[in-house]
């Protein structure tokens, strides 16, 4: 659910990495925001456990640009990856405006990849929402490692709708931005069919 | 969609700032704001420069989200009151109607007792502008930027 302040001019927008466990989903936002001018993001916050594993989430607030004299501000939120928090994850789909699902392209994860889809679908379905009507994307991640399944092999399984859909190596940066840069464009254009 | 869009206009942002503003005063606190449950911050007021507001409102969020789910798994609606004791601050938070939060920090210049009949009264004015503004937002008539937006502005945010 977007934010719409007509006195300071903002548009404000929620979007949501989701992904299976260790798929990169904090990396991502990192990334991002390494890469980004101070005066674009405000501080990232990591809700982690000792070994780094995201507990409860991670939030990096960034200003895009404007847009017809409104400033485009988008909140980026990751989930726990980990099946037990599940409880968790389904709080931070509150609100959400769009989606990444960041899936691990190795071929031993596969399985991991499958079950975390299905498990956004009934976390969307219980918060009201649809996969099929939400701005939606599809990150292929860790196009570098060794023993990883080709592209349409991904497609194939995981994305049957055919939404957009990137390669990406988000520890060195390949592919984040594109990703980042096709749900912000998604959201924004679904804002506009539905006049806000 | 479940929630209808958060919209803020000029005419109820004065009103809810005007309430953020007395409640600073009368409560003694040192901050007060107002963030949606999305943790999108609505209103700050009192001494905002010392705090990162963004990331205070998204963990707030955060944290209300985490106490309405115990409060599912316990059978209650909501936990609609919290509060947090530090050694140099504290922070009170209170749920406005299940739709917005109240957030007021103070320290020991003023006590719990005092925040608390404070932002009751509070809670109840801004509960009733809250009510008259999602009336407004889902007015279908209503104006938004939106409208005038085209596909090239969108793809200009994106040339760099």
């Amino acid at each position: 659910m977007s934010f719409i302040n007509y006195l300071s001019r903002e548009i404000n927008c929620k979007i949501v990495y989701y992904g299976p466990g260790l798929c990169g989903k904090t990396t991502n936002l990192q990334f991002i925001y390494n890469k980004t001018n101070p005066e674009a993001k405000g501080k990232m916050i990591s809700l982690a456990t000792e070994t780094e594993r995201t507990l409860f989430f991670d939030f990096l607030p960034l200003a895009l640009g404007e847009i017809r004299g409104f400033k485009t501000r988008f909140h980026l939120y990751t989930v726990p990856g980990q099946v037990f928090y599940d409880a968790s994850r389904k709080l931070i789909l509150k609100g959400v405006d769009g989606v990444v699902f960041v899936a691990d392209s190795q071929i031993a994860r596969m399985e991991a990849n499958l079950e975390s889809l299905e498990n956004l679908r009934t976390n969307l379905a219980e918060q009201g929402y649809s996969l099929d009507k939400l701005p939606y994307v599809i990150q292929y991640n860790k196009r570098d490692m060794p023993s990883i399944a080709p592209v349409e092999e991904l497609r194939a399984m995981l994305n049957p709708g055919n939404v957009p859909d990137f390669e990406a190596v988000a520890v060195s940066g390949g592919g984040v931005f594109d990703t980042l840069k096709a749900i912000a464009k998604l959201v924004l254009t679904e804002l506009k069919r539905s006049g806000g | 969609m479940t929630n209808p869009q958060m919209v803020m206009y000029e005419e109820e942002f004065n009103q809810i700032q005007a309430i953020v503003d007395r409640l600073v005063k009368e409560a003694n606190a040192r901050v007060v704001f107002i963030i949606d449950k999305n943790g999108q911050l609505i209103a700050a007021s009192g001494d905002t420069e010392q705090i990162d507001t963004t990331s205070l409102a998204s963990l707030t969020a955060g944290n209300i989200a985490a106490t309405g789910g115990m409060a599912k798994l316990l059978r209650e609606s909501e936990f609609t009151t919290q509060f947090h004791e530090g050694e140099q601050s504290n922070i009170h938070i209170q749920l406005v109607g299940n739709r917005v939060i109240l957030v007021v920090i103070f320290d020991n210049k003023t006590s719990l007792g005092l925040v608390r009949l404070r932002v009751k009264k509070a809670s109840e004015e801004l509960n009733r502008i809250f009510e008259a503004l999602l009336q407004k937002v889902q007015d279908p008539a209503r104006e938004t930027p939106f409208a005038e937006i085209t596909d090239d502005d969108i793809d200009n945010l994106f040339n760099d």
